[in-house]
């Protein structure tokens, strides 16, 4: 017997929605007949119980063993596919894995030192699998060097935004996010799909941004999410034209007005919004009026069981929804000793909102003053002509660095046009920066580089 | 153009861009008197670098810095381009 206050992702799924889907480029699979097959071949049964890496090519294995093995494996760890495989074996050690679902040959690690289950489309006999346990839902955070850190989250916390709005909130949705489900920004938008009673379209890997597009727009996807950085390149893939979700989302990156009003143009009938998030500090809060920023009372407050604080410029956040602690021998403490997670994100208040201003490790330092890159590329993403930038750190043999930028302009922008334009933008930092953040040199470049993670690729971060 | 005349056009566009007004440049002007701050100073010898590719001032670790518009464009036009 499961125990009546522990609930599983197949709580969540049952024959009585009719209809409901999860798809990628090559495969549909029904939702609604899921519980009637398994996914896993050969012992599966054995997994109860197991900390268990799921380590399949593509995410929609991962989907099915996600639901198959919530409330049945003492842990899960998903694995995001752009893990450098050097690290697997020390996450694997750190988390205490036992077993591997997947579709893969193991050469990385000494399979034998573990029970290998296979994972395949739902094709098999039931397991008949009963509700055991709150699995612990490992991730790997999203840092761009070294070995990633690893989190500890529940089902319960994972979901704890989606059950504050009303998992019923946005009936019969198909719903798709640039992300890879395997991460936290992913993950949210599959147990938006499963909880709510929706269906999924899932992104796939190193897939052209118009097939993509015409894939979400033949899956009927209604909501959808992805990173500042996503949607830029979306915004000027030229791709948008057919496409018109209702519910359009960025989180994992700052939200400026510039991507913001962009969105607002492209899509005119959808409800735009952004979200703050992060796999450590859980769901934080949602912004739904357009604006960039947050209104400053969210500070303070207590809402929907999250609380926030400001301390030394960063963002704290305390509740339910962040993860629970960092995994592994020796692993920091993931909160303070009165449960706030120090985000790293720094804010600033202007008036009544406060405003994202970078990362604590991504400021660069002019002659000792501070700048945040992002603060910069949110002033120029304010031209027209522009589609994304990137502020840097150049290194200065006068003041140690300076401020540069990569600047990407919109398609079809006139070559003649340059150096107007960048007089324009020289300008507009002018009017709103301190002069050592103005960048000291513009340069116009090709597209820049997006992480697999959906975000802009910082060398120097 | 002359890597002299390279470095005062640079100069004069930043002088613009810094709202600094700057006296006429002849080699004894002391670098102070030019009314540039170090940032302005920073961004010029970027600029330059990514207009001659060379950085005098980082190149050699020993580098002095100068004192004067005329040192200053000496160290351009003495490292080898």
């Amino acid at each position: 017997m499961s125990p009546p206050e522990i609930f599983a992702l197949r709580e969540y799924l049952g024959p009585e929605l009719k209809g409901r889907t999860i798809s990628d480029a090559r495969h549909r699979v029904s939702l609604t007949d899921i519980l009637r097959h398994s996914c896993l071949i050969g012992r599966s049964r054995e997994l109860s119980g197991r900390s268990v890496l799921l380590a399949t090519s593509g995410q929609l294995l991962s989907a099915l063993a996600m639901i198959e093995l919530d409330g049945i494996a003492r842990r899960m760890l998903l694995c995001p596919p752009d893990l450098d495989p050097d690290y697997i074996q020390a996450l694997l050690a750190d988390a205490e894995i036992d077993a591997i679902v997947t579709d893969q040959s193991l050469r990385r690690c000494d399979a034998g030192a573990y029970l290998v289950v296979g994972a395949g489309l739902p094709e098999w006999a039931p397991v008949g699998w009963k509700t055991e346990r709150a699995t612990e839902w490992l991730m790997l955070t999203s840092g761009t060097s070294g070995l990633p850190k690893m989190v500890g989250h529940t089902l319960d916390g994972l979901a704890g935004a989606i059950i504050a709005d009303g998992p019923a909130r946005h009936p019969n949705a198909t719903w798709a996010t640039f992300y890879d489900i395997r991460r936290y920004g992913g993950l949210q938008i599959f147990l938006r799909a499963v909880i709510g009673g929706g269906s999924m379209v899932l992104s796939g890997p190193g897939e052209a941004i118009a097939d993509h597009v015409a894939r979400l727009h033949a899956g009927g996807v209604t909501h959808i999410s992805g990173t500042p950085s996503h949607w830029r390149k979306l915004l000027m893939s030229g791709a948008v034209a057919n496409f018109s979700p209702r519910y359009v989302r960025l989180s994992g990156e700052i939200a400026d007005q510039a991507v913001l009003d962009g969105l607002a143009r492209a899509f005119p009938h959808a409800s735009i919004g952004h979200a703050y998030a992060s796999t450590e500090a859980g769901v934080g809060f949602a912004v739904d009026d357009g604006r960039e920023g947050f209104p400053a009372d969210l500070i303070g407050q207590n809402r929907d069981g999250v609380e926030m604080k400001v301390v030394d410029g960063s963002l704290r956040i305390r509740s339910h929804r962040t993860a629970r602690a960092y995994i592994g021998a020796g692993a920091p403490p993931l909160a303070d000793a009165e449960g706030f997670v120090d985000t790293g994100d720094m804010i600033e208040l202007r008036g009544e909102r406060y405003h994202f201003v970078g990362r604590r490790g991504g400021i660069i330092n002019i002659g000792g003053l501070k700048v945040h890159p992002e603060e910069v590329e949110a002033v120029i993403n304010r031209h027209e002509s522009v589609r994304m930038s990137r502020a840097r750190s150049r290194r200065s043999p006068i003041t140690g660095a300076i401020v540069v930028a990569d600047v990407v302009l919109a398609d079809g922008t006139d070559a003649g046009r340059h150096e107007t334009i960048r007089t324009e933008i020289l300008g507009r930092c002018k009017d709103s920066l301190a002069a050592h953040k103005v960048p000291a040199v513009i340069r116009f470049v090709e597209p820049l580089d997006v992480t697999a993670a959906g975000k802009l690729a910082r060398a120097d971060a | 153009m002359s890597v002299r005349s390279r470095i005062f056009s640079a100069m004069q566009q930043i002088a613009e861009e810094q709202k600094v007004t700057l006296p006429p440049l002849q080699d004894d002007l002391s670098l102070h008197e030019t009314g540039f701050d170090s940032l302005a100073f920073a961004i010029l010898v970027a600029r330059l670098e990514d207009d001659l590719g060379v950085d005098p001032f980082t190149v050699a670790d020993d580098a002095a810095f100068p004192s004067t518009v005329g040192e200053f464009v000496r160290a351009y036009e003495n490292v080898p381009a």
